[in-house]
């Protein structure tokens, strides 16, 4: 044996069945840490993500939309669905006081048939207004969308070439885009002229609702940036006081309710982490108290040859730092392949938006996770160790301890 | 140098119906000389290993003091106590003591370890020695679970007496010894003293007087 510190690996691997249950420990409490951290945290990127997506300060959509909420399902629960207002309410809306830039977008759902490839949720967009969907398309592909091209959301398993078939009609794939972590994960967006194609294709094949609409005089709904010196609940006051049959909504109010079921579940999030550390500290402390105890006569023979209680400490502490650092790594490891592999089942269970943050923030809370296991586990041990050696050698070898 | 204990007194509690306060021993004063093995006897309960214990720095006195070189031990902080009985004491206690996850040399050599004192030839012949005058060369790798009673006592014999110690203290070294092995074991504390160390036994073999220079009786925790 080179010295004292080889007794710590030998001690540990002399009892593998009591260190396996350690590290097993110990890796379920990183892995909730972590886990619970990475949801919490996945959550308020992906609020952002969307707040960002929708990129506008009011949406105005037909009434109809609204009372059966098919609109907020669309754009915050992932639903397929479109609805149409006549253009005429385009000019209304642009003549209200205090609209700044005003783009149209038109919605078309796939169906799950022969004719479309699969079943999506169509998004179109006039390039030349648009201000929420081309600068991150850009992101993705630097030019201009061509009739009959489409950029597909990150989650479709469609991939940049593939030609794909929408009421017949043939579209190719020019882009692929990032991760939002929102129900434009599964979106397709083309130009407008492209999906006035589609809504005219649907209608030929008497596979859309809107039997007598038509594709070149319709809407699905405008998005407004109010103009300068304006506030957006006052320009939705007003469009909805001035313009009949349509409703405007603040787009920080569509949040806002995604925005509480965040806080709700954030909360109870933090509360299980929070319960979680509480007992595996409890557990932790519980586990080395009574594998130090179990080992106290060995180390009161270690105090009989001159170990002193820094020395005995020290011993506990290195091997909780071991199993610490161990069982930890193995529980970020685990939780990493979790979250990156199953984010999207469990974005579907919470439904809410859901995103990663970056690669520095992932690595950030994984050092966190590892750092808070490892600490928790030598104070643990350091407490035992600490009870242990205030009791006299002598006592402990008599076995009245 | 000798160790001096001086009026030492050890109270246990215990509960009883006159007083909680056991007292395991009153009073006792001994002087361990280099070069002389002295036996302490007695009944069982009589404060032996507590005398024992007291005297090698392992168990605080209620009173008294344990003087080495006109120092009592019990003054000195716990690491420089510690250091004391890792350079100069040789403690053999009672029952089972080895550390199950070292085989045997390594746990003759553990109190090197301790310090991170290095190990060379000199050191390892003096362990193959002890191994071979305690009989139990054989074993040198062998983990602790597969030794018996008698061979894993031998072990924590060699074990105390590595760093060639000036004060060993053994609590019933022989009691899992046979007639055989029980000689070797107070010949070999007897040639320990005679080669200068000052040895204290605890026993309840009546053949450890003949290698003894003196023999103590206790009970009730007194010398009688």
């Amino acid at each position: 044996m080179k010295g004292f510190k080889d007794l710590t690996v030998k001690s540990l691997l002399g009892k593998p069945v009591r260190t396996a249950i350690l590290v097993l420990l110990t890796v379920l409490l990183t892995l909730t840490v972590l886990d619970g951290s990475l949801t919490e945290s996945s959550l308020e990127t992906g609020i952002d993500s969307l707040e960002a997506r929708l990129g506008a300060d009011v949406m105005v959509v037909p009434y109809s939309a609204t009372t059966k909420q098919k609109f907020e399902n669309i754009v915050l629960q992932g639903s397929t669905g479109y609805f149409y207002m006549g253009k005429n309410y385009v000019d209304e809306i642009s003549r209200i006081e205090g609209v700044g830039e005003m783009s149209e977008q038109f919605y078309l759902a796939s169906a799950s048939t022969s004719c479309c490839s699969i079943p999506v949720q169509i998004i179109g967009y006039d390039p030349d207004t648009d201000f929420t969907i081309t600068p991150w398309v850009k992101k993705s592909y630097g030019k201009k969308l061509d009739t009959y091209d489409v950029v597909v959301g990150n989650d479709l398993n469609a991939f940049v070439g593939d030609i794909l078939y929408f009421y017949g009609v043939r579209v190719k794939v020019a882009a692929k885009l990032e991760k939002t972590g929102t129900s434009y994960d599964t979106t397709v967006f083309t130009n407008a002229d492209t999906i006035k194609e589609l809504i005219r294709s649907s209608l030929e094949l008497k596979m859309n609702d809107f039997s007598d609409v038509d594709p070149d005089n319709v809407v699905s709904c405008v998005l407004i940036n109010v103009a300068d010196g304006y506030n957006a609940e006052e320009v939705t006051n007003n469009i909805n006081l001035h313009v009949k049959k349509v409703k405007a909504i603040q787009t920080k109010e569509m949040i806002s309710g995604v925005s509480d079921s965040l806080s709700g579940v954030s909360s109870v999030i933090g509360i299980l982490i929070g319960a979680v550390w509480v007992l595996g500290a409890v557990i932790m402390l519980l586990a080395f108290t009574m594998s130090v105890n179990e080992r106290k006569k060995e180390f009161a023979v270690l105090r009989v040859m001159g170990a002193s209680r820094g020395k005995l400490a020290s011993l506990v502490i290195k091997e909780a730092l071991l199993i610490g650092l161990a069982g930890s790594l193995l529980g970020t490891l685990t939780g990493l392949v979790i979250m990156i592999g199953f984010g999207g089942l469990i974005e579907q269970l919470l439904g809410l938006p859901f995103l990663l943050p970056s690669a520095g923030a992932v690595i950030g809370y994984a050092i966190a996770a590892v750092a808070l296991t490892v600490v928790t586990g030598a104070d643990a041990a350091a407490v035992s160790a600490f009870r242990i050696s205030r009791i006299d050698t002598g006592v402990i070898l008599r076995g009245d301890n | 140098m000798p160790l001096s204990a001086e009026s030492l007194t050890k109270n246990f509690f215990r509960e009883s119906k006159d007083s909680n306060c056991f007292s395991a021993v009153e009073e006792l004063s001994l002087r361990l000389e280099e070069g002389t093995v002295t036996v302490l006897t007695g009944r069982s309960g009589g404060g032996k290993t507590t005398v024992l214990n007291m005297m090698s720095g392992l168990l605080v006195p209620t009173k008294g003091r344990v003087l080495l070189d006109d120092t009592d031990i019990y003054s000195l902080t716990d690491k420089e106590l510690s250091k004391l009985r890792n350079d100069r004491f040789g403690v053999v206690p009672q029952g089972q003591t080895a550390i199950h996850s070292l085989n045997v040399i390594e746990n003759i050599l553990l109190p090197y370890a301790i310090y991170g004192e290095k190990t060379d030839d000199a050191v390892r012949n003096r362990a193959d020695d002890l191994l071979q005058r305690l009989d139990i060369a054989q074993l040198s790798s062998a983990k602790p679970a597969q030794l018996s009673g008698g061979e894993l006592r031998r072990m924590a014999i060699a074990r105390a007496v590595i760093k060639k110690p000036n004060f060993i203290f053994a609590d019933e070294p022989t009691g899992d010894l046979d007639d055989e092995n029980t000689k070797t074991v107070f010949e070999f504390f007897r040639s320990a003293a005679d080669e200068g160390a000052a040895v204290l036994i605890v026993t309840h073999e009546e053949c450890a007087a003949e290698y003894a220079d003196r023999v103590i009786k206790m009970a009730s925790g007194k010398i009688v």
